[in-house]
């Protein structure tokens, strides 16, 4: 659990923590998009460079960065691999049946290999300069159109918000559950394979069961504040627009200008 | 007195038809601006009746009624807008992720502007005395700081009715006190109606009367001096246990029940 870096927030006191989530949403979209247009030298080098401006921005170091990389390097590499092999065109410097490794093709590969990254980069910083709470909040606002097509994006953003409240808590009562195990004497991360596998089932029945416990209570609680369903409701956390975040989004608007020139 | 704002009438409930009743034939009242004190021990259906005043469970038999209005599914809304229920266990009652978050949620249901919110949360935080946590997360407070913020998020919707379902249990005995002070004065000026389930009969002492549950009935009634008077069998307050063990050896104590004050002042006579 601990070595999972995509997702989580690192508490500090960067510009980039103080940004309106709204902001870095968008800002994120945005890069998604504009990661599509490197695609020779000059773009790429303008991008990276900004990647890591940003990263720096955020006062958290590159290790954690390069962590967040580490679960995904095989995926990449498969994407690679698969450009690598089965495009063509230039010069052709490996001919099997369907299989050529072509100039284009190992070009392309960079490319790919170096878009994932550049975007993980950049997603990794959002989420690790935004409170989980606050993305929710941001990710409401920015749905909230939605709800003319009678999607329930308030509803949505309860249900997330309440989720991330509970992760703690599971972990805690993993942790516990664990513990209680380890004290009936079962060792966990030994023996086969299968073995290992059933000394899990006595973990999730009791967290399965907590679970669901905990769910009514918290329904209960729910219900005698008043919640309804439905009902429209007031938001007590407020998003604040600061210049910055305006900075920040002519930032995005000017490095997209800089790329289009570029390409 | 006027109308009862609460009125119960021959209340059973079962959570399964193959046991026995949790609560057979259930019947009190409670006027407004009442402190009521239900006592029971483990298992006596406290909770349940709890849950059935603030209609989270039908009961099988009887009805209550809140402010003249009956408690069913046509009413249940505007009847949870008067009434206010703390749960027992501190530990699943926070929907939000920071404690003053949480404190605004019922305010949040009630679609209420960030302005009266914001005042609301913070008066209900600095009655409660945790104002300085506001920005806390929840899961990261003592047991006896989560039940406060349990209190202070029904505080701030301001029911007429209050219950609290062992809210003090995880205080220590000086938060405690300060907080009956507290709830004291708000039951004085605001004149609303409280309804404290308890074990701790030190606690049950403040309140103007006590209900007696056991398994499901209700046993005894009356003032704090009438019940613990009469009944022998719960485990009286400090100042009962220290009478009685007077009048054993022999000392000319009041045959009566005694607040701590009443026997201070008669010992220091
Ligand atoms: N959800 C439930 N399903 C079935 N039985 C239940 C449920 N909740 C409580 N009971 C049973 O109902 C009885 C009364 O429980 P209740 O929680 O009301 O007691 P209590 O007086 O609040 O006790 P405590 O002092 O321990 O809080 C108990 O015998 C309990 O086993
Ligand atoms: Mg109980």
């Amino acid at each position: 659990m601990n070595k999972l870096i995509l997702g989580r927030y690192f508490p500090g006191e960067s510009v980039l923590h103080y940004m309106d989530p709204r902001a870095k949403l968008l800002a994120g979209f945005i890069f998604i998009f504009i990661v599509f247009l490197a695609s020779n030298w000059q773009t790429l080098a303008l991008l990276t460079s900004f990647t890591f401006f940003v990263m720096c921005l955020s006062g958290v170091s590159f290790k954690v960065y390069l962590r967040g990389v580490r679960p995904l390097i095989w995926l990449i590499l498969f994407t690679v691999f698969l450009q690598v092999l089965f495009r063509s065109g230039g010069t052709v410097y490996f001919d099997w049946g369907p299989i050529t490794i072509s100039h284009n093709g190992i070009i392309n590969g960079v490319y790919i290999f170096f878009r994932f990254v550049l975007i993980i980069f950049f997603t990794t910083v959002i989420t690790l300069t935004t409170k989980p709470i606050e993305l929710t909040d941001g990710i409401y606002f920015l749905l909230s159109p939605l709800e003319k097509l009678k999607v329930p994006v308030d509803e949505i953003a309860l249900m997330l918000s309440i989720s991330l409240r509970f992760i703690p808590n599971l972990l805690d009562e993993t942790q516990k559950v664990m513990d209680a195990q380890r004290a009936r004497g079962t060792e966990f991360g030994e023996g086969s394979l299968l073995k290992q596998m059933k000394t899990l089932v006595p973990i999730f029945l009791p967290l399965y069961e907590s679970s669901l416990n905990r769910a009514e209570d918290m329904a209960n609680v729910m219900e005698v504040r008043g919640y309804q369903s439905g009902l429209t409701r007031s938001n007590f956390r407020r998003l604040t627009w600061h210049t910055k975040d305006t900075l920040a989004l002519v930032t995005m608007a000017l490095l997209t200008l800089g790329l289009l020139l570029l390409q | 007195m006027g109308t009862p704002i609460l009125q119960v009438e021959n209340l059973s409930f079962q959570y399964d038809k193959r046991t026995a009743h949790t609560l057979s034939n259930v019947s009190f009242t409670a006027q407004q601006g009442e402190w009521l004190g239900i006592v029971g021990n483990n298992g006596s259906g406290k909770s349940t009746l709890a849950k059935l005043l603030v209609g989270l469970l039908q009961p099988e038999e009887g009805q209550i009624h809140i402010n003249g209005m009956k408690v069913n599914q046509e009413n249940i809304w505007k009847v949870r807008s008067k009434i206010g229920l703390v749960f027992q266990n501190p530990d699943n009652q926070f929907i939000g992720t920071t404690v003053e978050d949480d404190v605004a949620f019922g305010l949040e249901n009630l679609n209420m502007p960030y302005e009266d919110m914001k005042a609301r949360v913070d008066e209900a935080l600095s009655l409660v005395g945790m104002t300085d946590f506001r920005y806390y997360d929840p899961s990261n407070l003592s047991g006896g700081q989560k039940q406060r913020v349990a209190i202070a998020g029904i505080l701030a919707l301001k029911p007429s009715i209050l219950i609290l379902d062992e809210a003090f249990v995880m205080l220590d005995p000086k938060s405690r006190r300060e907080l009956l002070a507290t709830l004291k004065k708000l039951k004085q000026d605001e004149n609303i109606t409280i309804i404290s389930i308890t074990h701790d009969m030190n606690e049950a002492v403040d309140a103007d009367r006590i209900i007696v549950l056991k398994a499901g009935k209700i046993v005894n009634s009356g003032t704090p001096s009438e019940v613990f008077h009469e009944e022998q069998e719960l485990e009286p307050p400090f100042a009962e246990q220290l009478r009685r063990l007077l009048q054993e050896r022999n000392a000319k104590v009041p045959p009566e029940f005694m607040t701590e004050q009443e026997l201070v002042r008669w010992l220091c006579k």
